[in-house]
């Protein structure tokens, strides 16, 4: 049993950190620019695709990983460009639906390019290692480190980078920025973009855990909504720490239910936060 | 408002439920269905417009209450025997109500995009213990029934055919109309639209703004339930595809494109969308979804007051 319970929080924190660098790009979006991206899961989706394509065609891996993210960083951009920029300053709630429109048209030619039979990705090494009675791969290890090091990158990049200054500045307060010459609208295609590349990323990460279908983009956008909503909207460190909680969650609760209905206790954790601190669990009480 | 506007929205009413009643003496098999589809989308198109247009809720989790009603029917018909009717109706809405008050208790704490993705995670809680609880709901395959005779009491019973089932539809579409038109011209309904347009100084006017928002989700959902109890008389089934949000983005759609906060310009959108995927289904079969997506997606930039709004601002030119 308690061997069980140590192989479980290994599973829900390497989940947790795929669902973190989801999280974190949607959180990210949201911060800066108002905008709930529903079309993110569907952007996880298809860098999964590309990153298949890619591995099909030149057998690399990290190529994969890293054409994925790129291509789907540009996809991010166009979409942003074309359907999001015109909505500034309208009311919050037409970024759900114009972003809702675009998630359907994702998915569908998803389907319709693919197919919809599963595919997989090769994982990039086989090894194991023994885990109490189980052999452990050491890919999911290093999918949680990777993950790690992009979310760490990304903190960098926002602490200490030019461009991640100015993100900042836009965040904190829009009009401001724009008055200290910062560019506004270019700031907002690269933060969309950024969240769309680290949403790629996870998907070619996570793709041989379970194989890439068409409507994969479904369940993680579920979770990375409950995961930004428990985290405290917009607030990066909270996402994360919220991704690893529920995931723990999920993965203990996968002991004694089937791993379908443990998507019911991260909503009831979701319920409760509601209804003790709907700021989010994981962010210092507002004053 | 003068008599005369009135009287001439009351002509263009009698005009189109003329229509309605003889559309399906007109009509070939497949386009009577069609109507009565239409019908019965547009009811949950209106039922979700009270929160959206009126309230300035998105409610992305239409769907549990339209899905609830489906089973509840299916419950009510399948338990018990003979099969009533008005049974299955009241099943229906006492689902649909029970589980409007659950969610509408929770997710009224929020406001916003925090209510919209409450309410689609609160679907999606129902869609799982749907989808799991094969013993039940019959799983993925969901429930199969017979469809019940249409009767009154004491007076007569007839089996339902399309010709009837597509009257029955439109006396309880028509009827909710007219009470939930009742209802949003009411000072219940002006309340609704103050807190639209601005919370903050309802709530300080001293209206309980929390419990008008509750009773505005339960009364949402009470009529889509009824759409559900609709939908599944139609169908003679009950499956999960209907409690999936996806549903309920489809009736956020219908609301988007046939404008929002008019009642009717919901109904005018759910038909729209369901001709749109008609005539795309033939060119893209299943992918309908790509070029409806796109027409949705412009329209939200280009056209937020809908068709109906669009239109009106022409004519008004």
């Amino acid at each position: 049993m308690l061997e069980q319970l140590l192989i479980q929080t290994i599973n829900g924190i390497v989940t947790g950190m795929i669902l973190a660098l989801v999280a974190s790009g949607l959180t990210l979006i949201f911060g800066i620019m108002d905008v709930v991206n529903f079309a993110h899961g569907e952007l996880f989706m298809l860098g999964a695709y590309v990153g298949t394509t890619v591995l099909v065609a030149t057998g690399n891996f990290w190529l994969a990983l890293l054409v994925a993210s790129v291509t789907i960083a540009l996809v991010g951009a166009v979409i942003q460009i074309t359907t999001l920029r015109p909505l500034l300053g309208r009311d919050p709630l037409t970024t759900i639906l114009a972003t809702f429109g675009i998630s359907l048209v994702l998915q569908n030619y998803a389907l319709w390019q693919y197919g919809p039979v599963a595919r997989k990705i090769q994982e990039p090494f086989t090894g194991h290692f023994r885990l109490f009675y189980l052999e452990y791969p050491y890919y999911r290890i290093v999918i949680a480190l990777l993950s790690a090091a992009i979310i760490g990158a990304l903190y960098l990049f926002l602490k200490h980078g030019t461009y991640g200054i100015w993100i900042r500045a836009t965040t904190q307060d829009r009009v401001m920025a724009a008055a200290m010459g910062i560019p506004v609208p270019l700031v907002h295609t690269v933060v969309f973009a950024i969240g769309a590349g680290m949403a790629a990323a996870s998907g070619v990460l996570f793709g041989p855990l379970v194989g890439v279908n068409h409507a994969m983009g479904l369940d993680w956008i579920l979770k990375a909504f409950i995961v930004v909503v428990v985290g405290g909207m917009g607030n990066l460190g909270g996402s994360i720490l919220a991704s690893i909680f529920i995931s723990l969650l999920e993965a203990y609760a996968a002991l004694w239910i089937s791993p379908a209905q443990a998507v019911i206790v991260s909503s009831v954790v979701l319920i409760l936060t509601l209804l003790i601190r709907p700021t989010g669990l994981f962010v210092p009480t507002p004053k | 408002m003068s008599a005369r506007p009135a009287a001439g929205y009351w002509a263009g009413f009698v005009i189109i439920l003329a229509l309605l009643i003889a559309a399906p003496l007109a009509l070939p098999e497949f386009w009577r269905r069609f109507v009565t589809e239409i019908l019965i989308w547009g009811l949950l198109a209106m039922s979700s417009d009270i929160l959206i247009g009126y309230t300035g809720m998105v409610s992305f989790g239409h769907s549990a209450f339209f899905g609830l009603g489906m089973y509840s029917t299916a419950a009510a018909l399948l338990t018990v025997s003979p099969p009533n009717l008005w049974l299955a109706l009241l099943y229906g809405l006492v689902g649909a109500a029970a589980v409007a008050v659950f969610v509408a208790y929770f997710a009224t704490r929020l406001r916003d995009i925090y209510f919209s993705i409450t309410t689609l995670v609160f679907s999606q809680i129902f869609y799982v213990i749907i989808f799991t609880w094969t013993a039940v709901t019959g799983g993925e395959n969901g429930l199969t029934f017979r469809r019940p005779d249409l009767s009154i009491p004491g007076l007569f019973s007839v089996p339902f055919t399309s010709d009837t089932l597509h009257w029955f539809v439109l006396a309880v579409v028509t009827l909710s109309y007219l009470v939930l038109r009742r209802i949003t011209r009411s000072p219940f309904g002006m309340v609704l639209q103050a807190i639209r347009e601005n919370e903050p100084r309802t709530r300080a006017i001293g209206y309980p703004v929390e419990r008008y928002k509750i009773v505005a989700v339960m009364l949402s959902g009470l009529f889509a339930g009824l759409a559900g109890v609709l939908y599944a008389l139609q169908n003679k089934f009950a499956a999960p595809d209907f409690v999936f949000f996806l549903i309920s983005g489809e009736v956020v759609i219908f609301n988007v494109m046939g404008g929002m906060g008019t009642l009717v310009g919901p109904v005018a959108g759910a038909a729209f969308f369901l001709l749109l995927r008609e005539g795309f289904s033939r060119f893209f079969t299943e992918y309908y979804l790509i070029p409806v997506g796109l027409i949705f997606t412009a329209m939200v930039i280009f056209m937020p007051q809908g068709l109906l709004g669009f239109l009106k601002r022409r004519l008004n030119q």
